[in-house]
This record gives C-alpha cells, structure tokens and sequence, in this order.
C-alpha cells in the first residue's frame, strides 16, 4: 500500500457511506414518522360544548382529542381564594387571569401534569383537584400546589362562540 | 465449544453431522460437565426456559382469539374467558405465568447475587440477563395493556408519561408512541405488535445467554474456577437434568396453585372494567414484579429525577461486575458481604411493599430510606467491601473440604507457589 494519507480509494469509501447512510435514512423515516399521529386522529381537533346547564360550582368533563378537559363554573369564594395567591408561593407561576379568560368559567385539560392521571374534582389540600396516582394538589385555578407535578394543568386553546357556547381546540 | 470430539455412530448420522453439526451440539449439551456441588438455586435457569416457552405457547394461542381494537379488546378477553374452549385456563396460565417468570428471574437473580456469578470472567452472560429482565418488563408491561381495562388504560398512560420528563423532546416522543393525543386505538395496535415481537427477541438473547454460559461453564455454590471435566463435574444428563426436572415439578405445583385457586389474586379487580378515559382508579398500582422500582419512581419529588432514579436502578446492575471489587465471588466466604447481602434483599421487599401503599406520611419516608439505601449498597457498600472485607479460606476444589487432597493438581501447584513467597 502507498504511505499517501488519502487516496482516490478512501474517497471512494467515504462518498460510498455518505450515500449509502442517506439512503438508509430515507428508508428507515417512514417506518419511524408512520407511527405519529394519523391524518384521521389529526381530523378531530376541535369540539363544541354546550355549558348553559352548567350551575355554579359544577364542572362538566368532555372529552378533545381522546383527552378530558374539564370545564368548571367556579363559585365567587373559589375565584377571590385563586385571585388572593401570592405569585410568588407558586411551583409554577401564572397568574389567575392569565388561566381564565372569563373568571367564571375555567377550562383546562383534566390531565396530571405528572404522569397524565386525572385529578379528582373538589379534592385535595387547596379546594381544587387532587391526583390520585401520586398524590398532586392542585388550586381552585387549576394550578400545582404540592406534589411531583412540574407545571399547572394545562389550558388548551379555547373560546366562547356566544355566552352558552365554547368552543375547545 | 465442545471439550472432545465427537463421532456420530451411525452412518446416516455421520453424513448429516458433517453437514450441519446438530449432534455434535446435542452431544455437547448432554455430556456438558457441570460442577458437582449445584443446589437447587441453580435449577431456576430450567424453570424460566420452561416459562418462556409457556408464554410463548399460550401467547400463541390466546392471539387467535384476540381482537387488538379499543372498541373489541375487551370484549374478546371475555369471550375468550367464557366462550372459547378452555379459553380460561389458557389466559389465566398467561396472565399468573407471568407472575410465575417474575418470580423465578428474581430467584435466579438474587442467586447470581449470593455467589458472585456475575463476576469475571461471566459479565456478558450477566449483561445479556439484564437485557432479558428489561424485556421481560416491557412485555408484562405491554401485554397488561392489551385487555384494554381501566389499570391496562392508566397503566399505559402513566409508563407512556414517564418519556414527557426528557426535556424539550418529551412531548414528542409520547406522542409518537401513542399515535395520537392520548392513549388510543393506535396505541393498542401497536402494543400487540411489540407484544408479540418480544418474546421472540428474548429466545435469542437466551440462546446467547446460554452460549456465552457454555464459554467458562457454571459457577458453583463456592464459587471456585473448576477445570472441567475433572473429579469436580458431572455431566449435564442426566444429573442436572433430573435435579431440573424435579425443582421444575416443585415450581409447577405453585404455578398451578395460583392458575386453579386463586387465579385473579395477582392482578386487580379494576381491570375488569373496560378502559374509561374520562376516570382513573383511586389507586393505580403497577403489578407485584415492578413495585420496587415505582417505589424509587415516587420517593423522589421531582419529575424528570425520579424517572431517572426508576431507569439507574434497573442499570447500575449491568455494572455490577465492575462495582463489586472482591476477588471471592461466592459469599459462603464473604462474612461481610453476606450481611449485606441480606440487607439488600429486605431492602428491596421493603421498596416493593411501600410501593403498593400510597406515597404519604410515614410510607413516602420509608421508601425514601429504602431508596437511598438501594444505592448506596451498590455504589458504595459493594467498592469499599472488595478492599475492607476479611474473607474466609476459599477451598482449591469441590471435594477438597470433604475428602482432603485436590484433584486439580495445576490448583495445588498454585497453593503451594503461594506458601513460598
């Protein structure tokens, strides 16, 4: 063998592996991305709910893309004890406005942020919900108060359509 | 591979062995010399090989009844429970013979943890075990999925979940394992397919685990290096295979105590509601076998580390070899080790009771302690004892304790090179 440090063979080598490590990627793609969302699972992305039986105090649970979100009508005491919070006592600080469009009503995806349980409505140690898998406290905005959850439940996009009517996705 | 040559008598047998030399492997494994000294801890290699082909063969046919679909599954569970043609007693042998390979790959594992098997030179046939055990666990896992009750649905949720704490890329990856917002019918497709694949993927890693066992032969009760064949071994058949075959029997009178009287005692009732996507259970409760590792998962408070904790746990094992750092691999000679040892295993019973409480009050510090103590026997009880520990004197060969004098005569040489400097 020559003493050249590269030579027209190891060129061929790498431009050969360069290729060919190409067309394995395009090859091997497909079968990963095949397993993301289908076309028809993207399809129901949006759902209307009707919430004029909807009683102060109540929450009323829907399901949007296989997922529950609850929609719950909150009682005065339970926006004045969200609202009175310090921000800065919060895991995770959002302000009580910035969850609730409408103070009154509060839409958020009934899912743990921990390891996607649904917390138990009117449950817990600060009048909100209570995850009974690993034991997260939840406020009356929805927000994580103690446990291993990392963030407050989330709120999806959502918007009323007229007073009766809310639109969730 | 094997220790002699060997000349098949027949001359039909002749011609098909120098074609493909399956008697020469059949030949190999009966007369493979195994240590004398084998108890009954050593029989747990057989029993899992029959267990896997159990799952296999009741797999195979629990399929042929089996609709993967969210709006079937649970369904087809029943009508394999009511309608099929022993239909019960098939998924009750799968769904309790999971339990039962559990039970038996603990067993063969806290006996490869007694007599320091994992040591050199079988760190491969260890690591290859390891992988094992982690497939095993994905296949449990799966095949819990698969009846589609509430504990099949929000078991999958919470496993599935536990990728979202990979920072920036965990929403993504679980997604793409659901196909979909949340777990759906593409996810049970799925489940079934990767169900199904596993146990395929386990026969082979145990076709390697074999081999690569067949490279410097079994470890024994004293954990010596014996030369084989010599006075110290036995051939495989038919003395191991008896002694297999006896504790094989023993294993299969418990087996089928849990399939005929009380067949449901190891799972929970919950999933036998269909799976319910607006309601979780009160309490979700993995099954038995992966109690110590929720255990860890829960006694840390923070998301992305307690995954992390769970994951180690499992993976400090494959460096075991490398962190236990004494020679003597048996711990008949470890006084210290042998404590310890008992330690670990009432450790690891507690993390698996705590795991089944719920994660409060004084439970939630007990499996903080017990966490804590997990690690702490493997990163540091287990290096510093290799250099600390006061060991008893290790007999030159099997029978040398009991008759006196050594049959490996390259042994005594060494004894005695040994006493002259």
């Amino acid at each position: 063998m020559s003493e050249k440090k590269t030579n027209r063979r190891d060129f061929l080598f790498t431009a050969t592996y360069a290729v060919g490590a190409v067309g394995a990627g395009a090859v091997v793609w497909p079968m990963i991305d095949q397993m993301n969302p289908d076309a028809s699972v993207k399809a129901l992305a949006s759902t209307e709910v009707d919430v004029s039986t909807v009683n102060p105090g109540k929450t009323i649970t829907v399901l949007w893309r296989g997922k529950p979100v609850f929609i719950r009508r909150r009682t005065p005491e339970e926006i004045a004890e969200a609202k009175s919070v310090k921000i800065e006592d919060l895991k995770h600080p959002e302000k009580d406005e910035d969850r609730a469009q409408n103070p009154e009503w509060l839409v958020m995806l009934g899912v743990c942020t921990h390891l996607g349980c649904v917390p138990l409505d009117q449950k817990g140690d600060y009048n909100g919900w209570f995850c009974p898998c690993h034991g997260s406290h939840y406020d009356t905005s929805g927000r994580i108060r103690k446990g291993p959850a990392p963030t407050n439940m989330e709120i999806p996009e959502y918007k009323f359509v007229d007073a009766n009517t809310i639109k969730i996705g | 591979m094997s220790e002699h040559e060997y000349t098949p008598k027949s001359k039909v047998g002749k011609w098909f062995n120098d074609r493909l030399p399956l008697l020469t492997l059949a030949n190999h494994l009966t007369d493979y010399p195994t240590p004398k000294n084998l108890n009954y801890w050593w029989t747990f290699g057989g029993i899992l090989t029959f267990c896997l082909i159990t799952q296999i063969v009741t797999g195979l046919v629990l399929a042929m009844h089996y609709i993967a679909h969210a709006d079937m599954a649970f369904q087809s569970v029943e009508h394999i429970m009511r309608d099929v043609n022993y239909g019960w007693l098939i998924r009750y042998i799968h769904a309790n013979g999971a339990s039962m390979f559990f039970l038996a790959v603990y067993i063969h594992i806290f006996r490869s943890l007694f007599y320091g098997s994992y040591k050199s030179p079988r760190e491969v046939i260890w690591i290859i075990g390891i992988i094992i055990y982690l497939l095993m666990m994905a296949a449990a896992f799966l095949g819990y999925v698969l009846p589609w009750g509430q504990m099949s649905f929000w078991g999958a949720t919470v496993i599935t979940n536990l990728f979202s704490a990979i920072p920036l890329v965990g929403e993504g990856i679980v997604t793409w394992l659901w196909g979909g917002y949340s777990v759906d019918n593409p996810t049970l497709t799925r489940f079934f397919t990767l169900h199904y694949l596993i146990p395929f993927l386990i026969l082979g890693l145990v076709v390697l685990h074999i081999w690569a066992l067949h490279v410097p032969g079994n470890n024994n009760p004293i954990g010596i290096d014996i030369k084989k064949p010599s006075k110290d071994t036995v051939p495989f058949h038919p003395y191991i295979v008896i002694k297999d075959g006896f504790a094989l029997l023993m294993f299969m009178i418990v087996f089928a105590f849990f399939v005929f009287y009380t067949p449901n005692i190891l799972g929970h009732a919950d999933n036998y509601i269909e799976a319910n996507p607006l309601v979780t259970p009160a309490h979700i409760v993995p099954e038995w076998y992966l109690l110590p590792f929720y255990a860890i998962l829960r006694s840390v408070p923070d998301k992305l580390l307690g995954v992390i904790a769970m994951l180690s746990a499992i993976l400090i094992l494959a460096a075991l070899p490398w962190l236990d750092t004494s020679k003597i691999r048996s711990a008949v000679f470890r006084p210290l080790y042998k404590q310890f040892y008992w330690i670990l295993v009432a450790d690891v019973l507690i993390l698996g009771y705590v795991g089944a409480m719920p994660a409060e009050g004084l439970y939630l510090l007990v499996a903080r302690i017990a966490t804590a103590y997990y690690f702490l026997h493997f990163l540091v009880v287990l290096p510093v004892l290799g250099f600390k520990e006061r060991t008893t004197p290790v007999p030159l060969s099997i029978t040398e304790p009991i008759l006196g004098g050594s049959p490996n005569l390259a042994a005594v040489k060494k004894k005695d090179s040994f006493k002259d400097q």
